[in-house]
Order: C-alpha cells, then sequence, then structure tokens
C-alpha cells in the first residue's frame, strides 16, 4: 500500500535533511528542476537539486577515487566541512599573499559570497555519497580560487567546464553545456577560444580535485598547488 | 486503515502525559501543540506560492471546485458572510463577484420599470443604488496565519477588491465575533487543517444566524478503486516534487498530501457536523470524491 510504504520510508532517513525519494520522483524531479533551473537563474536549489537526482553514476564514481588515495581516504574518513564557524579567518587572512588561505578569503570577499550557502544534501539516497557531493559543493569556492576565475555569469561557466571534465556529474555537464546561453557573443568568444580549451586540458591533466585535503594546506602558495594538481596557468 | 501503529516506548508516554494528546500530523504523531505550531509553519512559507501551487497541482480545477461553492451558496444582495481560514481571498472574492452580478441584474430590472419617469429621476435613482453595487452585502474573511492573510490584501489591492471585505486574524476553534452574526459560513479546504474539527464546527454553529448556512469545501475520499490508486499515484509521487521545484518546499507538500488521506471521509465528516446541531447535512461529491462539499443548516 502506497501509505504504507510513504510510512517506512519516513523511517529510512539516513542523514538530517534526507528526504528519500522512490525512482519516479527523482525522475520527476530530475526534469523538473533542469526546466527550472534554466528559466529562473536564481534558483539556486534546483541546481542542487539536478545534481542531487542525476549524480547516481557519478558520485560513486567520485567516492571510489577518493577511497583509492590516501589525502581522499583521510578525507572520507574525517568528513571535514569548509564553514565560516569551522576556518580561522584571522589567521588565514595573516598569511602571506599567495597562499591558498590569503587567495581564498580575498575571493570570498572580492565576490561577497560565503560558503555558508551551499545547499545540504537531501535526495542522495546514501549517506557517504551525501557527504561527497557535499564537499564537492563546498571544495566549489576553491576551485574559483585555483583557476583564478570570478563569480560572474563567465567566470561560473568556466568552473563548470572544469568540474565537468572532473568529476562527470550530469549537472556540470548541463551547467557547462546551458550555461553560455546568456552570455554576449563577446564574452563567448573569449569562452571558446581561450577559457574553456583550458579548462578541459587542466581538468584533464589533473588529479581528482576532491582527493586534496585543503584545510590542511592554507599555507601552500597557490602555484605550487596548481602545479602539484596538474592545473595549468590560467590565461 | 489503521495507521500509525508505532509502538510506543516508555519516553514516548511519559512525554505524551507531559504535553497532551497525541494527534496526527500528515503521517506523523505530535501532540496538540506540536500540530498547531507545524500547521501554521507549512502555511506560513506556502503563502506566497499558494495559488500557483493550487494551479499546478489541481491543473486549475480548484478555481471550478470554487466556483461550484459558490453558486451553491447562491448568496442574494445583503448576505453577511463569514470565511474561515479563507487566507488569500479566493471564495470571499467569488462572492463579492456573484453579489455584484445579480446586484447589477436587480438595477437593471429597476431601471426597465423607471421608464416612465423623467430622466432627471431616472438619474437620481440610479445614483442612490450605485453607492450600494453590493446591497450591503459583505464578507469577513478569517484567517488564524498572518502571511496568508497578508498575500490575501495584496491580491485584494491588486485585482480592485474595495469594498464590502474585511481582514481578521483569527482561530476557527475559538472565532472572535458574537453569537448569531453570520448568514453564511464558509471553510474551503481549510477544516482539514484545523486540530480541534469539533471545536470549529461547534464555532461556526455558534456565529452563525438562526436560518444560517454551514458549507465545507474540502478534500475528501475517492471510492473508486482505480481512481483512488490513479489519485494516490499522483498525490504521493507528482505533489512533492511540484512543491520542490516550484516552492522549493517538498516537505510542506508532503503534509498536505498526507493530511487529505488522514482527514475523515464524507460520511464521518456528515456525522460531526450533525453533532454540532447542525440540520439537513449533506455532501456532494465533485471529481468522484477527490473534493466535498458538506452543507447544513442552523434551526
Amino acid at each position: 500500500e502506497e501509505e504504507e510504504e510513504e510510512e517506512e520510508e519516513g523511517w529510512h532517513q539516513l542523514y538530517p535533511g534526507h528526504i528519500p525519494t522512490s525512482l519516479l520522483q527523482k525522475a520527476l524531479l530530475a526534469a523538473g528542476s533542469a526546466v527550472m533551473a534554466l528559466c529562473d537563474p536564481y534558483r539556486h536549489d534546483m541546481v542542487a537539486v539536478l545534481g542531487e537526482t542525476t549524480g547516481c553514476l557519478a558520485l560513486p564514481n567520485l567516492r571510489d577515487k577518493m577511497k583509492n588515495h590516501p589525502e581522499g581516504y583521510r578525507i572520507l574518513q574525517e568528513r571535514p566541512r569548509i564553514r565560516l564557524s569551522t576556518l580561522d579567518m584571522a589567521r588565514l587572512q595573516g598569511l602571506p599573499d599567495g597562499s591558498l588561505g590569503r587567495e581564498y578569503i580575498r575571493f570570498l570577499e572580492d565576490n561577497k559570497v560565503s560558503p555558508d550557502t551551499r545547499m545540504p544534501p537531501k535526495f542522495v539516497d546514501d549517506e557517504e555519497l551525501a557527504y561527497v557531493i557535499q564537499r564537492y559543493r563546498e571544495v566549489h569556492d576553491l576551485m574559483h580560487t585555483l583557476l583564478g576565475m570570478p563569480t560572474n555569469m563567465l567566470g561560473e561557466v568556466v568552473v563548470k567546464w572544469f568540474e565537468a571534465v572532473q568529476t562527470g556529474l550530469p549537472m556540470c555537464v548541463l551547467g557547462a553545456a546551458f550555461g553560455p546561453v546568456r552570455l554576449s557573443t563577446r564574452k563567448l568568444q573569449v569562452l571558446a577560444t581561450e577559457l574553456v580549451p583550458w579548462a578541459i586540458r587542466s581538468g584533464l591533466n589533473a588529479s581528482c580535485v576532491l582527493n586534496v585535503y585543503y584545510e590542511q594546506r592554507w599555507e601552500q602558495p597557490v602555484e605550487s598547488l596548481r602545479e602539484e594538481l596538474g592545473i595549468f596557468p590560467p590565461p | 486503515r489503521a495507521l500509525l501503529a508505532r509502538p510506543a516506548g516508555a519516553l514516548r508516554a511519559l512525554r505524551a502525559l507531559a504535553a497532551g494528546p497525541e494527534m496526527h500530523f500528515g503521517f506523523q504523531t505530535v501532540t496538540e501543540e506540536e500540530r498547531r505550531e507545524k500547521i501554521y509553519q507549512v502555511f506560513e512559507s506556502v503563502a506566497k506560492k499558494y495559488d500557483v501551487m493550487n494551479d499546478s497541482m489541481t491543473l486549475g480545477i480548484h478555481r471550478v471546485w470554487k466556483d461550484i461553492l459558490v453558486h451553491k451558496m447562491n448568496p442574494s444582495p445583503g448576505t453577511l458572510l463569514l470565511d474561515v481560514a479563507g487566507g488569500t481571498g479566493d471564495i470571499a472574492f467569488r462572492f463579492i463577484n456573484y453579489v455584484r452580478s445579480i446586484r447589477e441584474r436587480q438595477l437593471q430590472r429597476k431601471l426597465k420599470h423607471h421608464q416612465n419617469l423623467s430622466w432627471q429621476e431616472i438619474f437620481e435613482s440610479y445614483q442612490k443604488d450605485k453607492f450600494n453595487s453590493l446591497g450591503d452585502s459583505q464578507v469577513v474573511v478569517c484567517d488564524i496565519n498572518r502571511e496568508m492573510l497578508k498575500v490575501g490584501k495584496q491580491k485584494a489591492q491588486h485585482l480592485g477588491y474595495t469594498e464590502g471585505l474585511s481582514w481578521v486574524l483569527g482561530n476557527a476553534e475559538e472565532l472572535p465575533f458574537d453569537d448569531d452574526m453570520f448568514d453564511v459560513y464558509t471553510i474551503a479546504f481549510g477544516i482539514r487543517n484545523v486540530t480541534r474539527i469539533d471545536l470549529a464546527l461547534q464555532e461556526a454553529y455558534r456565529v452563525l444566524k438562526p436560518g444560517g448556512r454551514f458549507l465545507c469545501l474540502e478534500f475528501s475520499h475517492v471510492s473508486n478503486p482505480l481512481l483512488s490508486r490513479l489519485y494516490d499515484l499522483y498525490s504521493f509521487q507528482v505533489i512533492p516534487v511540484l512543491g520542490e521545484v516550484i516552492a522549493g518546499d517538498w516537505k510542506s507538500y508532503q503534509y498536505l498530501v498526507e493530511s487529505i488521506r488522514r482527514f475523515p471521509p464524507q460520511e464521518e465528516l456528515k456525522a460531526m457536523i450533525e453533532d454540532a446541531g447542525f440540520f439537513k447535512v449533506d455532501y456532494e461529491n465533485l471529481n468522484f470524491g477527490i473534493v466535498a462539499i458538506h452543507s447544513g443548516f442552523k434551526l
């Protein structure tokens, strides 16, 4: 009986905020969120939902990459979270220019963003995968820092291309493909000729960005981290 | 349909003793106070997207249901209506439109009778009646939720409804009105969210004039088995998704769907209305029982 199923599903909450969903519901959510995200670009929650409902192949893949890497494995064990409450802002601001910590803070200030605005996952039906997607979201700002891209439409699209190649998440692929729709021709040209090829090359060349324990590398210079990962210098 | 067969642990029992009787919130079990609060929060959160969601979920059919309710009411000019849980004003606006059109027809008929009068006399009589386009009809919209009332007032302004309309913050279980005041009492898609339905019905009886009519429009039970399964499928699979995509709020719409299942079916509600003292209690199914209109009279 449908009702009893519903009742049981309520008891299968795997993590706070988890909403168990049937396959049909996930399909409807994926379709609905994709349309809504295109219609109303301010609906960041729809992008998040799209990522969760379509990530069933990419997320386990990412999790396995993390498991098989020493640093990634530690991240999965320790489950660090990047939040204003956990970051020591004063210390990071005091770090030398060019260091990851200093440049990350600079990025947050310049673009007036905060790591606390990331949506917690709702529709991922595995507790560990829910963490993986949460980690991906929280590391997104660090991607901006590493790639040197601002949070305007152009910068976001470039980061999406990089993330699409790196993670294989369908949401990134869709975002990378449809994001440019709202850009001017001049920007599209720059995007197509310089930025996207660079993002793709870097994405392919670099090792998995989720395997980096960023919280333990605040002092490391951004340049050195780029080299270590295999991200080519931005154009 | 014995739902909520939850094993009551010792802790839960203690909690229940302290906090009052256990009730349902959708398919969850909560105390009376918790239920009121949760429901308040649901409507606070959905208020702005309430109308959009109603249109999406029912594919616009809710408008027809509400039209039918007001037609059944068949109010004449001079009627005093209390619309409880009237939030965004749907019933109130329809009432005003209905009464206005009846009034216009009355005036036209009057004019026809005045064909022997001079232009001056016709003009004067027309002026006199013009200021009474509603014929002294009035509707009081009462809702427990501030956000819903806010949306309703904004809509009224936007659509140009100015006269014959009042907005009151109040609880259906304890109405801020005197006895024997209203000609008609309506509650459309609201009684399901009331925590003590029996109290709301008693209050409805109290504030109605003798001869007054009680009308309730609410989701009810579908007896046809095939239709019932389709309806369940749609309710549980599609509606929460619509809630998430359109309003960014899965949980409120999950509650909505569950609360419909928990609500008493047609005959049971009829009995409850009779218990409150109403006579000639009857109901009409719309769309095979997806929705039902219950009616009763205070004699």
